[in-house]
C-alpha cells in the first residue's frame, strides 16, 4: 500500500467518524463549532444564510440613516443614531460568524456589491416619512425578532451566540419603533394619519420577510433537519400576526388586513393574501430602491478603499519598524 | 473602580446629569451663562449633524460604528447644554435646536465645514477633539455646578474622540502616498477655522470663573497638536486664519443648509410632539 493510499484511507475514516459525530451532535441538540467536521452542504447553507443576514443589517442601515439628519427631536435623533449604529454592530458580529466558516469578510462584501449576494428585500422599499421609522422599528424589527429568537438555538455555535446579542438589541429597536408610532397615534390628526399610512405600507412587506409559503420553500426542510431553522416560514408568520394584532390595539391604529383571524382548529393566526409576485419582483432587483441601495453601498466601499489601504500600509510599516528594533 | 477603568458613559456621583435631570433643575442660569451654554451646545449639535451623515457611508463598518458613536456623544452634550440654556428662557432643547433662526445660532465655523473626504473629516475631528478636550478639562472647575457636571461627563467621552482622531491622523499621514496627500489637504482646508476657537469675546469677561477663556486654551492646544504632527511627520498648515463670527451669529454659508435639513420636519408640524 502506498502512502497516498494510507492518507486517503484515513481521510475516509476521519470523514466517517466526523459525520457520525456531527449527526450525534445534531440529534442531541448540541452545537457544532468552527473546527468540527461538518457536511459541505451545511457549511454552504450556513455561509449563505449568515452572510445574507449580515448584508441585510448593513443595507438596512441606509433607509433609517436617511432620517438621522431630519429626526424631529434631539432625543429621537440620538435614539435613531444609536439604532443604526447597532445595525453596523450586528453586521460585524454576523460577518465574523460567517468568517468562522472560511469565507473572508472582503469576499462577502465583494459579492454583495457585485450583486451576487442577497439581502432582505424589505430594505428596497423607500422610507417616505418619519412615521416609517416607527413602522420599521415596530413591524420590520418585530418580524426580525420573531425570525431570530429561534436562531439563538441554531445548531452552529457562532451563529447562535451572535443572535443572542442581536436579539437583545432588536427588542430595544422594536420598542423605539412602537414608541414613535404611539406618540404619533396620540398626536395631531396629521401625525395620526402619517402613522396609519406608514403601517399600511409596511404591513405586507413585513409579513413577507418570513419568506415564501412553506410549500414554495424548498430549502427550509434541510435547514430544519440541521436545526439551523426551528420553525417553518408560515408558522413564524402566523405567530407574528398574532403579536401584532394585540399590539396594534394599544397603538389605536389598524392593520390593513380585514382577513386576519384566529383559526381554532389549527391554533394559528391567519391573514389575507400577500402579493408574492411583488415579492419576487423586488427580490429580482425591481423594487423601488434596489439600485439606490446597491449604489450607496458600492460608493461607500469604493470611496473608502484608500482609507483601508492606508491603514494596512501603516500597520505593515509599524510591524517592520518593531521587527527592526527587536 | 479606578479612573482608568471607568466607562466613559458610566454615571457617577457629581456627573450623573442627563438632559432630563437638567430640565428639572430648580435654579435658572443667568442670561449670560445661558448664552455661554449655547456656544458649547451649538458646536456639539452642528458637529453631530455633520458626523451623523457618515453613518452607512464610512470606509469600513468599524468606522460607521466609531463615527456614529462620536456623533451620539456630541448629541448628548448638545442636549445637556441646550437644556440648561433653555432653562433661562423657559425653552426646551428642541425649541432651541429646531426653532431658532440662523443668526441666533452660536456655533463656530469649524463645525459647520463640510465633511469632504474621510481625511477632511478626520482633520476637523482632530482639531475639534483636541480643542474640546482642553476646554472641558478646564470647565470641570467652573463655578457653575451644572456646567461643571456636563463637562465632567463630556471630557471622558471627548478623550476617546481625541484618541480616534489622533490614531487616524497618524495612519493617514504615514499610510500611502495618496492618504498622506489627502491628510495634508484636509488639514489645510481645516486650519483657517482654528483661530476662531481661541478668540475671546466680551461674554467671557462677564462670566469670570464660570466660563473658560478661549485664548487661555491656545498654548496647550498648540502643544498637543505639535506632538501629533511631529510624530506624523506633518507640517502645521501655513494658511491664513479666516474671520469667524459664529459666536455673534455670523455664520459660514454652510449653516443655512444644515439647519434646513435639521429643522425641516419639526417646522413642518409646529407644536407637535414626537
Amino acid at each position: 500500500m502506498t502512502t497516498t493510499a494510507i492518507d486517503a484511507g484515513s481521510r475516509v475514516d476521519e470523514d466517517t467518524a466526523g459525520e457520525q459525530l456531527f449527526n450525534e451532535l445534531i440529534a442531541q441538540d448540541s452545537r457544532i463549532e468552527p473546527r468540527d467536521w461538518m457536511p459541505a452542504d451545511y457549511r454552504k447553507a450556513l455561509t449563505r444564510q449568515i452572510s445574507q443576514h449580515a448584508h441585510s443589517e448593513i443595507i438596512g442601515m441606509q433607509p433609517e440613516a436617511n432620517w438621522i439628519t431630519r429626526a424631529p427631536s434631539l432625543k429621537r435623533k440620538a435614539v435613531l443614531m444609536a439604532k443604526v449604529q447597532d445595525e453596523a454592530g450586528h453586521g460585524l458580529y454576523l460577518y465574523s460568524a460567517a468568517e468562522t466558516l472560511g469565507t473572508p469578510r472582503d469576499k462577502m462584501t465583494e459579492d454583495l456589491i457585485a450583486g451576487k449576494a442577497r439581502y432582505s428585500s424589505i430594505f428596497n422599499y423607500p422610507v417616505r416619512t418619519w412615521a416609517d421609522i416607527g413602522a420599521i422599528g415596530w413591524l420590520v424589527d418585530g418580524a426580525a425578532i420573531c425570525n431570530q429568537v429561534p436562531l439563538c438555538r441554531a445548531s452552529y455555535g457562532p451563529y447562535g451566540r451572535a443572535m443572542v446579542r442581536v436579539c437583545k438589541e432588536e427588542s430595544f429597536h422594536q420598542r423605539q419603533g412602537f414608541e414613535i408610532l404611539l406618540e404619533l397615534a396620540n398626536g395631531t390628526p396629521e401625525q395620526r394619519a402619517m402613522a396609519q399610512d406608514a403601517v399600511n405600507r409596511w404591513y405586507a412587506p413585513s409579513l413577507m420577510m418570513f419568506g415564501p409559503p412553506d410549500e414554495d420553500s424548498p430549502n427550509s426542510q434541510k435547514s430544519m433537519e440541521w436545526k439551523i431553522k426551528r420553525f417553518s416560514n408560515d408558522e413564524l408568520r402566523s405567530r407574528f400576526v398574532g403579536m401584532m394584532v394585540e399590539q396594534v390595539k394599544v397603538l389605536g391604529l389598524e392593520l390593513p388586513d380585514a382577513e386576519i383571524r384566529y383559526n381554532d382548529e389549527t391554533g394559528r393566526w391567519e391573514h389575507g393574501p400577500l402579493d408574492w409576485n411583488e415579492f419576487k419582483e423586488v427580490l429580482a432587483g425591481r423594487g423601488p430602491c434596489n439600485a439606490q441601495r446597491m449604489e450607496r453601498r458600492r460608493e461607500a466601499h469604493e470611496d473608502g478603499a484608500w482609507v483601508r489601504e492606508a491603514a494596512a500600509a501603516y500597520a505593515e510599516k509599524q510591524a517592520a519598524k518593531y521587527a527592526q528594533a527587536a | 473602580m479606578s479612573e482608568a477603568n471607568a466607562s466613559a458613559t458610566r454615571i457617577t456621583p457629581g456627573n450623573a446629569l442627563r438632559p432630563e435631570d437638567i430640565a428639572l433643575l430648580e435654579t435658572k442660569p443667568a442670561d449670560a451663562v445661558a448664552q455661554y451654554a449655547l456656544w458649547l451646545g451649538d458646536d456639539a449639535l452642528i458637529l453631530a449633524q455633520r458626523l451623523g451623515w457618515w453613518i452607512s457611508r464610512a470606509p469600513e463598518l468599524e468606522e460607521d460604528v466609531a463615527l456614529g458613536n462620536i456623533a451620539l456623544d456630541q448629541i448628548g452634550h448638545a442636549r445637556s447644554f441646550l437644556t440648561y440654556a433653555g432653562r433661562a428662557w423657559d425653552k426646551t432643547e428642541d425649541d432651541l435646536a429646531y426653532f431658532r433662526r440662523e443668526p441666533e445660532f452660536r456655533s463656530v465655523h469649524l463645525v459647520e465645514q463640510p465633511n469632504g473626504d474621510f481625511a477632511r473629516t478626520i482633520a476637523r475631528q482632530f482639531v475639534v477633539a483636541l480643542y474640546q478636550w482642553e476646554l472641558y478639562s478646564r470647565l470641570v472647575d467652573s463655578s457653575d455646578p451644572t456646567l461643571a457636571a456636563i463637562a465632567a461627563k463630556a471630557v471622558k467621552e471627548v478623550d476617546y474622540h481625541r484618541d480616534h482622531s489622533i490614531q487616524w491622523t497618524l495612519r493617514l499621514a504615514q499610510g500611502t502616498d495618496e492618504s498622506r496627500r489627502r491628510m495634508i489637504a484636509g488639514l489645510k482646508l481645516t486650519w483657517p477655522y482654528v483661530e476662531e476657537l481661541f478668540t475671546d469675546h466680551p461674554l467671557v469677561n462677564e462670566l469670570g470663573d464660570i466660563a473658560v477663556r478661549p485664548s487661555s486654551l491656545r498654548s496647550s492646544f498648540d502643544e498637543a497638536v505639535k506632538l501629533v504632527l511631529d510624530e506624523a511627520d506633518l507640517e502645521l498648515p501655513d494658511v491664513p486664519g479666516a474671520i469667524g463670527g459664529g459666536r455673534q451669529g455670523l455664520h459660514s454659508e454652510h449653516l443655512g443648509y444644515i439647519l434646513a435639513e435639521l429643522q425641516v420636519l419639526a417646522r413642518e408640524y409646529p407644536g407637535a410632539s414626537w
